[in-house]
């Protein structure tokens, strides 16, 4: 399957190799492929090590994976053997060497301890590789955010070309023992297309639609979902837009207002428009009613950082565009790049109904929150 | 100070560390002369005096710096003597880390290497399994061709090891080794044949894999272990999901036949019908048609499919591979929706699935078409995702959709990406080669592009009109003018060759036109680029053969230019077109059929997807990625044309082992109800238990010992049997044991055994109560409690899954439990064999038992029967840590004989005690209650049981009340089976005929019911009516009636119950009874009952 790993940085040099099999040299890395394994196979198990990385250092960098090697090593040991992974779940890593955390490093330094456990997790063992045993909190809680995207592509008019949800629902459990939760959803015929954490009994969803688990410790994905596409999108903004290039001149005009469409209620926050402009544009004059606007030169994209929507008080950003003198007129106008976040609503309708716990005696504290995002929120102008 | 200079070279924070440790006076010494010493000698000189140090600081800070050379690529080779010593260390992470160097370095220094194999190999006798996992890792890492009969030992024995993480690293090991050295393959297919029967999923993904690399093509050793791998699948680990589903792909494609032939019926116009007919429809196509599809075919299409929903993406795209390869074409569609969401991924994801996609959508449109707006470009997507949704909504397009598909094509033409903008005009070429209806558009599309300010553009689709205009040149002249007149505007090569080959081509259409543009050309003849130039020339030619007079001289002229131009390749061709055209006296031969030659009609270029040869290749692969063979790419076979023997998946049963069967034969008690309940329970069951599954088998067969002798001893008749029926029914768990084993190994993989087994029971049962010696509801009562016991110990055990045992205990009856505790036993995977003796062995004593025990009546008495289905009244998560069960004690209420006997058992499983628990308000307020006394207190964990006395007046309708504690009430309600509103009566059979005399018509209900097979003995019946109803059992002279009879708790009135068997298992069940309701309600339940095992 894997028979080495080369860490490449930006600049195309190697700065970490790790071998399961024979050694293999450098130069392998001019040419990519040499034997057959599923493609997905290896991104998925490179996506699953950058994850280990961001969880074990806080980020996925060349400086970190070079300031931690030796943890690097001993994490890339005991994911792979012979080129299979072998643990892949960041529970039972955590158990096998632990995360480096400044006052461990401290305490190593003067004790002479290690970061390497001393014990072989037994979690690898059985049935539940995701949990570890023997956890224990003296706060025993459940959270679980339901983030809902809209995936959406508005044409010129405001009209929706395309539109979906795509909903998420993330879990930060901590609790002692081996509770099994049961998780049931006022209208799970809503969810179309669902996929979960191997911590969910698919039978149970099959036949009761209710997510049956015993979760892992600490913060997990449990599943992720499509809301049917029969049901009808909201989309909770609509964005009046007006950019013209002049055919003469070397100036163009840019005229936007947001206003609040289907908020079921709720106060849109974080909003955000993103406009890629053509590379001809050299500069922007414009001034926002709400917010600031920034515009990089060099990359040419124009944010404009909005924040709150006040339906009271439309935010709008007008003003005029300059061009490159002499360059044809931009052929297409720029897309705007939309990003919101709506507080407390799941866009779709779900609702958690309840969640149940077994198999231990204490009482959880348990909590839901739902939170609506634009994902790929796209205006076409 | 010397040595802190020294150190400061290496800098950082070790130094310091160091220079610290220095101080102490072990090391400083000794430590510090031999520094001075070897100062300035090779840089790696103080890693190995750190190495050589006796502090475990220094030598694993040493360690670590060895690793980050290594992880940079530096050689470190040098150190490996003073490394390769520290193997032994007890400090875990010095030991690692020296593993991590060893591996590496132990090709290049095999001398020293081989040092470190002692420790290994008796790290590999170690009791715990991690250290013997982590020895044969090692070990097998260790790239030294000496050691490989050492490794092969080790293999060998960790194959066989009793845990199942030592066996899963055996299956990595033998990958190694032959890796290593392949002339060990057929000692290490020996061994991958072994681990291929094991049934733990920790093992089957590794195992395959090996199988995979060392052996693909011995496809003979996957027949015995294809159903048990299909089974395992959903919970083996996600990596050995993939590894597993490939291979079973591959083995399918030559085991089975084609599901597809019949679907020839289903080409892709009628297709769609296809997916609005719900999976029934489905199977009873397949069913009619002449195609049956194999049961091994169809498990494992279906026990993949749960993998659909995997968060892993290789998971979901080889069950999707799977299913393109391998389903009926209609079944298909059920991998698109997961296909379709795995497009949220990251990009690197996006790419290889949308590849995939492109290539299963030119074959089959029906499956994407209704995810097409999926496939829309968004302006952040990168360019190669962009042209592959592009190619995906091309193959996409149809008459229906081609309008909506052209819109969106609309305004990715205009996209700032030019490149992505060139391959939307090919794609809209496309569409209009394959969708006659839309060409005319298309084309007018494509003219209007030309005036486009982008060259690309302009030049793409010139090149697409001219694409275009082949395949339908007629009455296309005046787009072919327009193009010339946008000739002198456009500046790219390719685009300007295009106009000049279709002037030329259809020169006759332009008759005016043409001249003028060679006109043009032959001014700028000289500075245009060699595709022009090229062009240039065959117009040229074109012209001067249809219309000679007005161009001679400009073809000339052309020609002259040509002649001495640079390039040797338009020097060549007008030397060529001139011989041809205006041929010189002696090279005339070819010149009358220049006409032929130059104006010949041409075929029209076929617009295809760029896919379309992909689709040889196995989904999913490199080489379908790559568009390239890889290495070690397995093709897929073809469907074989007949299917090959289908019996060789079947898993043997050896033949019954003659020396079993006089001991066996003994055995009295039946064992019946646990096969029916050990075949669904051991799937489970295996999964968690453990080698402490043999502990619980002795436990639980003695106490089941202990049980069969307090039974006896109760029905005073048969007390001298008593010692040896304590022996034989222990025996006889001995039996279940063996046979629960032998569930495990063959597990479903023979239908016909279970099938056997289960006609078997009932007939061991009849003959059993024939002979009239065991009060068998006594029996089975006595055990049941004694199971308790081990119950517990199954709960216990096994990890896997603890509230799901707790369920299964409740729903079944005690006595099952025990036998779940007999399959909690895994046997080592060395003797998987054996139980298939012990069980085919039983399947022939349970007949010989049935012969000899013969009863003829059966004296149960009701009071014995006590049934144990215990309720849930309160559960802790809404009692706030109180919970509350009941159950019906079927015994005479003390408080009052209207009411019915209710025990509740009251739990704390909160963490602090809970106070003055009583019986609050209830509803209907008339009800009549006997509460209990209020507890005063209950203290976590603690338990108690109350009785209540319940006047339900003979109706089932729910007694409502209030379970209140100091702080809290909850309401909760008690619904009584109709069957518990009775009391046992006991009478003579004449006064029963009497009574029943008494109450016909409408007191009386009957019905004729049908009997699961089981159910046709006489005990089974009365257990079955006692399990549902409170009555007394009537004796009766008749063997193939059967009489109960009863009171209503409240009035008192008789309850008349009467099953009549008939022949084929159906009976005549009557119930006489004045409460008609009751009567029609009692009838229901058993009913019920008797029809289920």
């Amino acid at each position: 399957m894997i028979h080495s790993l080369f860490l490449i940085n930006h600049s195309g040099d190697i700065f970490l190799e790790k071998h399961w099999k024979s050694v293999i040299s450098r130069s392998v890395c001019d040419y990519f492929f040499e034997t057959e394994v599923p493609p997905l196979f290896v991104i998925e198990f490179l996506h699953r090590v950058a994850d280990t990385f961001q969880d074990y250092f806080g980020e996925c960098s060349e400086v970190v994976i070079k300031d931690n090697v030796v943890t690097v090593y001993e994490l890339l040991e005991e994911m792979l053997d012979n080129g299979f992974p072998l643990a892949t779940e960041s529970n039972v890593l955590k158990e096998m060497i632990k995360p480096p955390t400044i006052l461990r490093s401290v305490v190593n330094t003067l004790t002479g301890g290690s970061n390497v456990g001393d014990m072989l997790p037994v979690g690898q063992l059985s049935t539940i590789p995701w949990r570890r045993a023997g956890v224990k909190y003296t706060n025993n809680e459940a959270y679980f955010d339901v983030i809902e995207e809209i995936d959406a592509i508005l044409d010129k008019s405001g009209t929706t070309v395309f539109a979906e949800i795509q909903g998420v629902i993330e879990a930060c459990v901590r609790l002692t023992g081996m509770p099994d939760l049961t998780l049931s959803f006022m209208n799970p015929r809503l969810l179309d297309d669902v996929s979960f954490h191997p911590c969910v009994r698919f039978k149970r969803w099959e036949s009761e639609r209710v997510l049956s688990f015993i979760p892992p410790d600490g913060n997990f994905t449990l599943m992720t979902y499509h809301v049917s596409s029969q049901n009808l999108v909201a989309i909770p903004v609509y964005v009046k837009q007006s950019i013209s290039f002049f055919e003469t001149g070397t100036c163009g005009r840019l005229d936007i207002t947001i206003a609040p469409k289907q908020t079921m209620g709720k106060t849109v926050e974080g909003l955000v428009v993103t406009v890629h402009m053509p590379k001809t544009v050299l500069s922007v004059n414009l001034t926002a009613t709400q917010g600031n606007c920034t515009y990089d030169l060099t990359t040419k994209v124009l944010v404009w950082d909005i924040g709150k929507l006040n339906p009271q008080k439309l935010p709008n950003l007008r003003g005029s565009l300059s061009m490159q003198a002499g360059a044809p007129k931009p052929e297409e106008n720029p897309t705007l790049n939309i990003d919101l976040k709506i507080q407390q609503l799941a866009i779709s309708g779900l609702k958690v109904s309840r969640l149940d716990m077994y198999g231990e005696k204490y009482k959880p504290f348990k909590g839901v929150k739902y939170v609506t995002k634009a994902g790929k929120f796209q205006v076409r102008t | 100070m010397s040595t802190s200079v020294l150190y400061n070279d290496q800098g950082g924070a070790e130094a310091a560390v160091e220079a610290g440790l220095e101080s102490t006076p072990t090391s400083s010494s000794t430590g510090a002369a031999f520094r001075l010493v070897h100062a300035d000698f090779k840089k790696n000189e103080d890693l190995k005096e750190m190495l050589e140090s006796n502090k475990e600081s220094l030598k694993l800070d040493a360690m670590k710096r060895i690793v980050e050379l290594i992880a940079k690529g530096k050689n470190a080779s040098e150190l490996f003597p003073a490394v390769v010593k520290n193997v032994a260390s007890k400090n875990i992470e010095l030991k690692k880390l020296v593993y991590v160097y060893l591996v590496r370095y132990a090709e290049e220094q095999q001398d020293l290497a081989l040092l470190s194999i002692s420790t290994f190999q008796r790290a590999l006798k170690d009791p715990n399994q991690l250290i013997r996992a982590s020895a044969l890792r090692v070990l097998s890492s260790i790239r030294v061709p000496i050691i490989v009969p050492i490794m092969m030992l080790a293999i060998k024995e960790a194959s066989a090891d009793l845990s199942p993480y030592v066996r899963k690293t055996a299956a990595h090991a033998i990958q190694k080794l032959y890796s290593l050295d392949q002339d060990q393959k057929e000692q290490l297919i020996e061994v991958i044949e072994k681990l291929l029967k094991d049934k733990s999923t920790l093992v089957a993904g590794s195992v395959v894999m090996a199988f995979e690399e060392v052996c693909p093509d011995r496809i003979d050793l996957i027949h015995k272990n294809y159903r048990k791998l299909c089974n395992l699948l959903v919970d083996v680990e996600e990596w050995g999901q993939v590894v597993i589903i490939s291979m079973l792909t591959r083995y399918a494609r030559t085991q089975f036949t084609s599901p597809w032939k019949e679907d020839a019926m289903f080409d892709e116009t009628n297709e769609k019908a296809f997916y609005d007919s719900d999976s029934e429809e489905k199977k009873d196509q397949v069913k009619a048609g002449p195609y049956v599809m194999d049961p091994d075919h169809r498990l494992l299409l279906r026990n993949t499919k749960p993998l659909l929903q995997s968060r892993n993406t290789a998971v979901v795209m080889s069950v999707a591979q799977l299913y393109w390869h391998l389903a009926p074409k209609h079944e298909v569609n059920i991998v698109t929706k997961s296909l379709v969401r795995l497009l949220r991924s990251n990009r690197e994801v996006q790419y290889i699935v949308l590849q995939n996609i492109a290539t299963m959508s030119i074959q089959r449109k029906g499956m994407f078409e209704p995810f097409m707006k999926s496939f829309y470009v968004r302006s952040t997507d990168s360019t190669h995702i962009k042209t592959l949704k592009l190619e995906i909504l091309t193959n996409l397009a149809n008459e229906a959709n081609i309008s909506i598909i052209l819109r969106e094509f609309q305004t990715y033409v205009k996209s700032q990406d030019k490149a992505f903008a060139a391959a939307t005009i090919q794609a809209i070429g496309r569409c209009a080669t394959n969708i006659s209806e839309v060409t005319d558009t298309c084309l007018n599309g494509l003219v209007l592009l030309l005036s486009n300010r982008d060259e690309t553009v302009v030049a793409e689709s010139v090149v697409v009109i001219k694409k275009l205009l082949q395949t339908q040149p007629s009455q296309r002249s005046e787009i072919i003018k327009h193009m010339a007149k946008l000739f002198d505007s456009i500046t790219v090569p390719m685009a300007r060759a295009s106009i000049l080959w279709l002037m030329g081509e259809y020169c006759e259409r332009v008759p005016k036109i043409a001249p003028d543009v060679l006109r043009k050309m032959a001014k700028t003849f000289t500075a245009e680029e060699e595709i022009v130039k090229l062009q240039t020339v065959n117009l040229a030619a074109k012209l001067y053969l249809t219309n000679s007079k007005q161009t001679k001289l400009l073809t000339q002229y052309i020609l002259n230019l040509g002649k001495y131009d640079q390039n040797y390749d338009i020097r060549d061709r007008t030397r060529f077109i001139r011989q041809l055209i205006v041929p010189s006296e002696q090279g005339g031969a070819l010149s009358k059929y220049a006409r032929r030659i130059l104006l010949a009609p041409k075929p029209a270029p076929v617009l295809e997807s760029a896919f379309k040869d992909r689709d040889h290749y196995q989904l999913g692969s490199l080489s379908h990625s790559l568009n390239i063979k890889a290495i070690g790419y397995q093709e897929l076979s073809d469907w074989p044309a007949v299917a090959p023997d289908q019996s060789v998946r079947n898993v043997e049963v050896i033949e019954p082992v003659k020396e079993w069967v006089p001991l066996v034969g003994k055995v009295k008690k039946s064992k019946s109800d646990s096969k029916f309940y050990s075949d669904d329970e051991d799937d489970k069951e295996e999964e968690g238990s453990d080698s402490s599954g043999s502990e619980d088998s002795s436990s639980s067969s003695s106490s089941s010992g202990e049980s069969g002798s307090e039974s006896e001893e109760e029905s005073s008749e048969e007390s001298e049997k008593t010692s040896s029926d304590s022996g034989r029914s222990s025996s006889a768990s001995e039996e279940s044991t063996s046979e629960s084993k032998s569930e495990q190994t063959t597990k479903k993989k023979t239908k016909k055994v279970p099938q056997e087994k289960k006609s078997k029971p009932p007939a061991a049962d009849s003959s059993s109560d024939e002979n009239g010696n065991a009060p068998v509801a006594q029996a089975s009562s006595s055990s049941s409690e004694s199971s308790s016991g081990s119950e517990s110990d199954s709960e216990g055990d096994s990890d896997s899954d603890p509230p799901r045992v707790q369920k299964k205990v409740e729903v079944k009856s005690k006595k099952e439990v025990s036998l779940l505790d007999l399959c909690d036993f895994t046997p080592a995977p060395t003797n998987a064999p054996k139980p298939v003796v012990l069980s085919s062995s039983l399947l022939s004593d349970l007949q010989g038992l049935s012969l000899s025990n013969v009863s003829s009546a059966i004296q149960v008495t009701t009071s014995s029967f006590s049934p144990v289905k215990t309720h849930e009244l309160l559960h802790h998560m809404t009692g706030k840590g109180l919970s509350a069960k009941y159950h019906f004690p079927r015994q005479p209420c003390l408080y009052q004989p209207s009411m019915v006997a209710v025990q509740i058992i009251l739990t704390n499983s909160s963490d602090h005690s809970l106070e003055e628990i009583h019986v609050g308000g209830r509803s209907p307020a008339s009800l009549n209650i006997h509460c209990f006394n209020t507890i005063e207190r209950l203290e976590p964990e603690a338990s108690v049981t109350v009785s209540m006395g319940i006047d339900f007046s003979d109706s089932t309708q729910a007694a409502n009340f209030q379970l209140c504690t100091k702080e809290d009430q909850f309401n909760v309600s008690i619904q009584p089976a109709v069957g518990e509103l009775v009391m046992p009566s006991t009478m003579t059979e004449q006064d029963f005929c009497k009574e029943q005399g008494k109450l016909l018509g409408m007191n009386e209900t009957s019905a004729t019911i049908t009997m699961a097979t089981a159910n046709c003995s006489s005990q089974a019946i009365s257990k079955q009516v006692l399990s549902v109803a409170n009555v007394g059992v009537v004796s009766s002279t008749q063997n193939n009636l059967h009489r109960f009879a009863g009171r209503t708790v409240s009035s008192g009135a008789l309850v008349l119950v009467s099953l009549q068997l008939k022949e084929s298992s159906t009976a005549l069940l009557t119930i006489n009874t004045e409460k008609s309701v009751m009567g029609s309600m009692l009838l229901r339940d058993l009913k019920q009952a008797l029809a289920q095992a």
